[in-house]
């Protein structure tokens, strides 16, 4: 058990230091929420200066025009980024976290050349179509159509809580190609352009106020058969292999934000006259055991992925639980601290103690994760 | 960075996990619950010539010459065991205590305000507070009542007056950190093992025609416990690297959370049976309970960690 970083690793760490430190400044005005294009153009630019500086795909394989880093590498980018305040991966989180590693570990040459390149660029921007609005935990379930129609699928159905379609490029789509085989077994991976004829987007707003997310319907839209990633009816595979990846280092950068913002209520509560009560500062203190452990979990993991050449462990499941529900406790506990204030819309943390509800709903609820690590981990039976 | 056991801390548990599956299984483990024979000399004497106590005394000192990481993993076998006896501050005391590394001498602690565990048969105390000095355990005795314990493997003793403290140890004041985390490395263990058990019967009891184990109902207990055990292992073993006071408060406080409430939900995925005296759950439980009082609390904990946020 080494909890030392490398001399290699710290010298990597101190320079991307200087490096956050000289680029930073340089950022423009963050665009405001609803602001979509604005959001698109503040991403993707960041992107770029990512890409410039060598810093973009670090975790992905050389032959796919990352940097090959290790695991270790990746979660210290991920560290310092945060530290430093620079923006999040934002609308580039589809095509950097899921559909780019899936085009990069099931593409051919040619889907590799077209697609990776300018997600790593930041010049293009894709969404998730995987979730319908009778399939969500039971994803398999879902139920867009793709027929054959020549060189062509001829695509019919609708999707549900795809963030940034709005300012999407392309959409990584499941759809069912085979009707008549088992539910995991008729589905297809495809890559749709967005502007095709037959695609229309209508946001959804959240119970934050935002439009965070959209609702896609599909009218015979047209998507080249050399557009599919995988095989015809392999769909699921294709996609669960780059599924269980995202789990392994998604929410790093997120645990250090809740190390400082706890940092910021406890300083709040000061200022505020609070953090005499014992019962607000011990859960407080409660709460720094619970993110120190998650960040000793997520070094655990990134280490265990080490060991086994990338491959993630079970231990995403274990660390989505905890982290979900612990962020919303970081909220409920900021809304102690704020006090009457904790109804002001415009108080740092209102927003997030919102925004923290679809924490244990997105990305599989905590249900289905609890189904997960009893099943996958424990060897308990299926259930029916 | 690379935070997982190495081969030697694998081997090292693999080791003590057989020792104790030898010394101390569960044929044993219920034969002394019946007997209620307390502390078993023999068995102790056996635990001090394979270094259990010795293990992080400089080689030189007739020690293993190892250090917390190895402790811990010691310990969290213990906690799976349900191995009884101050062994914490046994294993703290070798060196200062004559016999304790031997295994010939038992070092109870005494934490003031608090009942001491097995001071009816301690040949010394190591008192916490400034100095944490080692004294004269038929002194204290003298001045002592005894409690009947909650935990049928762990005599309790009431303290009446305030007790004067011996010559302070040198690194005394590091006695309650680290014996903070070698408990919450028992109660990680116990926490597992809790775990192990209810998988195992949720596994096997049929109900409805199903191994209940198939319900969700049931499932998502077992994920709970085995979520609550695998964050307070990382939290464990960060504070055995770093010995951080701040990070052993906060593997504690999870620590203690884990084995109380993995055996609870354990005793309740058990069913009628987990009620009875038979089954062991309620053994892990009631440790876990003793443990949580032991060494920092959750009170004093939730007040360190609060105060590392200033």
């Amino acid at each position: 058990m080494d909890l030392a970083y490398t001399e290699e690793e710290e010298e990597f760490r101190a320079r991307l230091r200087e490096w956050l430190a000289a680029v930073l400044p340089r950022l423009p005005a963050k665009p405001g929420p609803d602001d979509w294009p604005g959001r698109r153009a503040y991403d993707t630019a960041w992107q770029r200066m990512l890409y410039d500086a060598g810093y973009a795909g670090l975790h992905w394989p050389v032959d796919a025009g990352g940097r090959g880093a290790t695991p270790t590498q990746h979660l210290i980018f991920l560290e310092e980024t945060e530290r430093a305040g620079a923006p999040y991966v934002g609308a580039n989180f589809v095509g950097l976290l899921h559909a780019g590693p899936t085009i990069a570990a099931e593409g051919t040459a040619e889907q590799r050349a077209r697609w990776l390149p300018p997600v790593l660029r930041g010049d293009e921007i894709w969404c998730q179509g995987f979730s319908e609005p009778g399939a969500g935990s039971d994803l398999a379930a879902l139920r867009t159509r793709a027929v054959r129609d020549g060189d062509h699928y001829v695509v019919s159905g609708s999707k549900i809580w795809t963030s940034h379609a709005e300012v999407a490029d392309w959409c990584e789509l499941l759809v069912r190609t085979d009707p008549a085989a088992p539910k995991h077994r008729g589905i297809s991976w495809l890559a749709m352009e967005m502007d095709a004829p037959g695609v229309t987007v209508r946001p959804l707003r959240t119970l934050a106020g935002s439009t965070e997310f959209a609702e896609m319907f599909l009218d015979e839209v047209r998507v080249p058969v050399s557009h599919r990633v995988g095989a015809e009816n392999d769909g699921w595979r294709v996609t669960m292999v780059t599924l269980s990846f995202e789990r392994g280092t998604a929410f790093v950068g997120e645990v250090v934000a809740c190390r400082r913002t706890l940092a910021a209520l406890a300083a709040e509560a000061r200022r505020g006259g609070r953090w005499d009560d014992p019962v607000l500062r011990r859960r407080l203190g409660r709460l720094n055991a619970e993110f120190r452990a998650l960040w000793r979990l997520t070094q655990w993991n990134v280490s265990e992925a080490q060991g086994t050449g990338g491959v993630p462990g079970t231990g995403g499941s274990v660390f989505k639980l905890r982290y979900s529900h612990a962020r919303q406790e970081l909220y409920e506990a900021a809304a102690e601290v704020l006090g009457a204030d904790s109804a002001d819309l415009d108080r740092e943390w209102v927003l997030d103690r919102l925004s923290s509800l679809s924490y244990t709903i997105a990305a599989g609820t905590s249900q289905i994760q609890r189904n997960l690590v009893a099943e996958r981990i424990l060897g308990l039976p299926k259930g029916r | 960075m690379d935070f997982q056991l190495s081969d030697d801390q694998r081997a090292l548990r693999a080791g003590v996990r057989e020792l104790l599956a030898g010394r101390f299984g569960r044929d044993r483990m219920r034969a002394a619950l019946d007997a209620g024979t307390g502390i078993d000399r023999a068995l102790w004497r056996e635990l001090g010539e394979a270094g259990f106590f010795a293990l992080r005394l400089p080689e030189a000192e007739g020690g293993v010459g190892l250090g917390l990481p190895e402790s811990v993993l010691l310990f969290e076998e213990v906690g799976r065991s349900l191995l009884p006896g101050p062994l914490i501050a046994t294993h703290l005391a070798a060196g200062p205590v004559k016999g304790a590394a031997q295994g010939e001498a038992v070092v109870a602690v005494l934490d003031p305000g608090q009942s001491v565990a097995h001071l009816g048969e301690a040949d010394a105390l190591l008192v916490l507070g400034p100095g944490g000095a080692p004294r004269d355990a038929a002194r204290v005795r003298d001045a002592a009542d005894p409690v009947r314990s909650i935990d049928p493997f762990t005599p309790l003793w009431r303290i009446a007056g305030p007790v004067e403290a011996d010559d302070p140890l040198p690194g005394g004041e590091r006695l309650r950190d680290e014996g903070a985390l070698l408990a919450a490395a028992e109660q990680l263990g116990s926490a597992a093992r809790t775990t192990e058990m209810a998988v195992q019967h949720a596994g096997t009891r049929e109900q409805f025609g199903s191994p209940i184990g198939s319900f969700q109902a049931v499932k998502h207990l077992c994920a709970g416990m085995l979520v609550r055990t695998e964050l307070a292992r990382c939290a464990v073993y960060a504070a055995a690297v770093t010995a951080d006071p701040v990070e052993i408060a906060g593997a504690k406080l999870l620590a203690d959370d884990a084995a109380v409430r993995n055996a609870r939900d354990s005793l309740q995925v058990h069913g009628g049976m987990g009620f009875t005296w038979e089954s062991d759950v309620h053994l892990h439980l009631k440790r876990a309970w003793l443990r949580s009082g032991q060494w920092l609390t959750a009170a004093a904990a939730e007040e360190v960690l609060a105060g590392d946020l200033c």
